[in-house]
């Protein structure tokens, strides 16, 4: 009954690899945003904020439409980097820095709230320990903020696997090469005659999100036990 | 260890200006929460710079803004202990005993973790998970990991308040044998006038963000006689008790104590109440109290419309408390002698 064409499972193993780059991508960035937000004060704090959190209250297309004008030919990070011979529009990488965009504040959010429980005297006891500050957040507050980074990680996955309005913008819908499963399923959405193929597809992501989430709770629960021992 | 400090920092509507400069192994700052103490920890520590002024221990300058020195906390050497123990979750035992001790530098690791590991009796619990062990024992492993980091200070910040009364004077012996053994100097804070009792030398009081008065323990304990709860507090190491009666019979100086709640074989520590000592002008011929002592009275001293009485008595010193009116009717002055009536049961053994 599963009815897979070669482009179908192009645009599977596509969309993994671009949620899997986006996350991978986000995930350093994104532990040194949550850091700077919580244990560091400083002017334009507030707007930090706005700037990480916008992408989750902006339209996708309107952040796929701001990308373009980023990075095309004529945008400001695009000359920039046309003159070294890279071009990100229309190609994978595209849909990877579309989906890593919107997905960030989630990221976030969650490393963010992991970050926030870690008790103070806990990092003030391994400074006070001779611990330099880097020290310190790679042995205390990074394993304190792992929870946080996982559920940020699988969220960020998750969201990326359904990224449609930036990315169709950004990187179009070029079957093998952009063409990721929410974009096959909108163009077999449009035909009525592919309606099998599209229900093939639409069971396929609730494979993997099931899997995610699955692969999340029993990460999860693997921590849970370590630090209960 | 020479502590010289002089700093100001204002956090919001509250404002830290201390200035002092002890000496000593072991030094006690004393003041009622909210009145700077743990402010002065981070400032001392590192954690927190102050907006000016200056600090040095053994004359090498931690913080000075005048010289625009102003040393991170790694680099200074010295370790807190918290009210929580404030061990790593993530972490065993082990690794949380040995956190401070691979971080410092191989010239000046003088504590081998054996040797913590034997005096703070910490061999059954290093195998285990942290979040495993009891309050005491966690608290036990922090000041070994604390120790072990080889600190020129200890910072002791409050460190026995979340613990019950039994557990925070078994943890008492191990504070001061740590100290005492590997010679590390410590600054012990805290509000209850009986922990400055035991464990410092000399005190800095602290009240509003000021350093207001250096003094000792026994003076600080004294002049909070009236306004404390609980009196003056008589501390007596008692030992070897035979047993009479029912009760406990502990030699103390030429003549012996009758004590309720004592312990057969052990050395016990035991406190008095300055308000459970019932002063008689004459011998009475019979009373119900097992201890009666004749007393010659060293020394009076006022404490907030009370009277402290300074009793020696089988070469052994007691301080009982008193009313004017009380002062008057006995007609006590220094050099009188006195009966002293104390109840078995008013010693109360704190170990």
């Amino acid at each position: 009954m599963l009815s897979l064409t070669a482009e179908d499972i192009q645009a599977i193993l596509l969309s993994l690899k671009v949620a899997l780059t986006a996350t991978l991508l986000a995930l350093p960035l994104g532990f040194a945003t949550a850091w700077l937000m919580v244990f560091r004060s400083f002017r334009g704090k507030v707007l930090l904020e706005v700037l990480v959190n916008l992408p989750l209250t902006l339209p996708p297309v309107v952040i796929g439409y701001f990308l373009l004008l980023l990075l095309g030919k004529n945008g400001w990070a695009g000359r920039f980097l046309d003159a070294w011979g890279i071009h990100f529009i229309f190609t994978w990488k595209a849909a990877v820095i579309a989906s890593a965009t919107v997905g960030f504040p989630l990221l976030v959010r969650s490393v963010r709230l992991g970050m926030e429980s870690i008790d103070r005297q806990l990092i003030e006891t391994s400074r006070s320990l001779g611990a330099r500050w880097f020290d310190t957040l790679i042995t205390v507050v990074l394993p304190l903020s792992i929870r946080g980074i996982l559920a940020g990680s699988s969220l960020m996955f998750a969201r990326s696997l359904g990224e449609f309005g930036a990315t169709i913008i950004v990187a179009g819908n070029i079957p093998g090469i952009t063409q990721t499963i929410p974009l096959a399923i909108y163009d077999y959405a449009s035909s009525p005659s592919s309606t099998m193929m599209a229900l093939s597809l639409c069971l396929v992501a609730v494979v993997i999100s099931v899997l995610v989430l699955f692969v999340h709770e029993v990460l999860s629960r693997n921590i849970e036990k370590q630090e209960a021992a | 260890m020479r502590l010289q400090i002089d700093v100001a920092k204002t956090q919001g509507h509250f404002t830290l200006q201390a200035a002092a400069a002890v000496e000593g192994q072991r030094t006690g700052i004393f003041g009622q929460s909210g009145c700077g103490k743990s402010t002065l920890v981070h400032l001392i520590s590192g954690l927190l710079q102050p907006d000016r002024g200056e600090i040095a221990i053994d004359g090498l300058t931690l913080f000075s803004s005048e010289k625009k020195i102003s040393l991170p906390p790694e680099q200074r050497r010295i370790a807190i202990v918290f009210q929580q123990a404030m061990l790593f979750p993530h972490l065993g035992v082990k690794a949380n005993l040995l956190y401070g001790y691979k971080r410092c530098s191989k010239a000046n690791r003088r504590i081998d973790p054996q040797a913590i590991i034997d005096v703070l009796q910490l061999e059954p619990l290093l195998s285990r998970g942290v979040n495993r062990l009891s309050g005491g024992e966690k608290q036990r492993v922090a000041l070994g990991r604390s120790v072990l980091s080889n600190p020129r200070l200890l910072l002791m910040d409050e460190p026995l308040s979340a613990l019950d009364d039994t557990l925070r004077f078994q943890i008492i012996p191990y504070l001061k044998s740590v100290s005492a053994e590997f010679g590390i100097p410590y600054l012990f804070i805290s509000h209850s006038v009986l922990e400055m009792q035991l464990m410092t030398d000399r005190i800095l009081v602290m009240k509003e963000g000021k350093i207001i008065e250096e003094t000792s323990p026994d003076q600080l304990a004294r002049n909070r006689m009236a306004t404390s709860q609980t009196g003056y507090l008589n501390l007596l190491h008692l030992e070897e008790p035979s047993v009479e009666n029912g009760l406990y019979s502990y030699p103390w100086g030429s003549g012996r104590l009758l004590v309720s709640d004592g312990q057969e074989g052990k050395t016990s520590l035991f406190e008095l109440s300055s308000r459970d000592i019932i002063l008689f002008k004459q011998h009475p011929k019979a009373i119900s109290a097992r201890n009666l002592l004749a007393c010659t009275v060293t020394e009076l001293f006022r404490s907030d419309g009370r009277l402290g009485v300074v009793l020696s008595s089988c070469g052994k010193k007691l301080i009982a408390e008193i009313v004017r009116s009380a002062a008057e009717e006995l007609d006590i002055t220094e050099g009188s002698t006195i009966f002293a009536a104390i109840k078995a049961s008013s010693f109360r053994r704190l170990d």
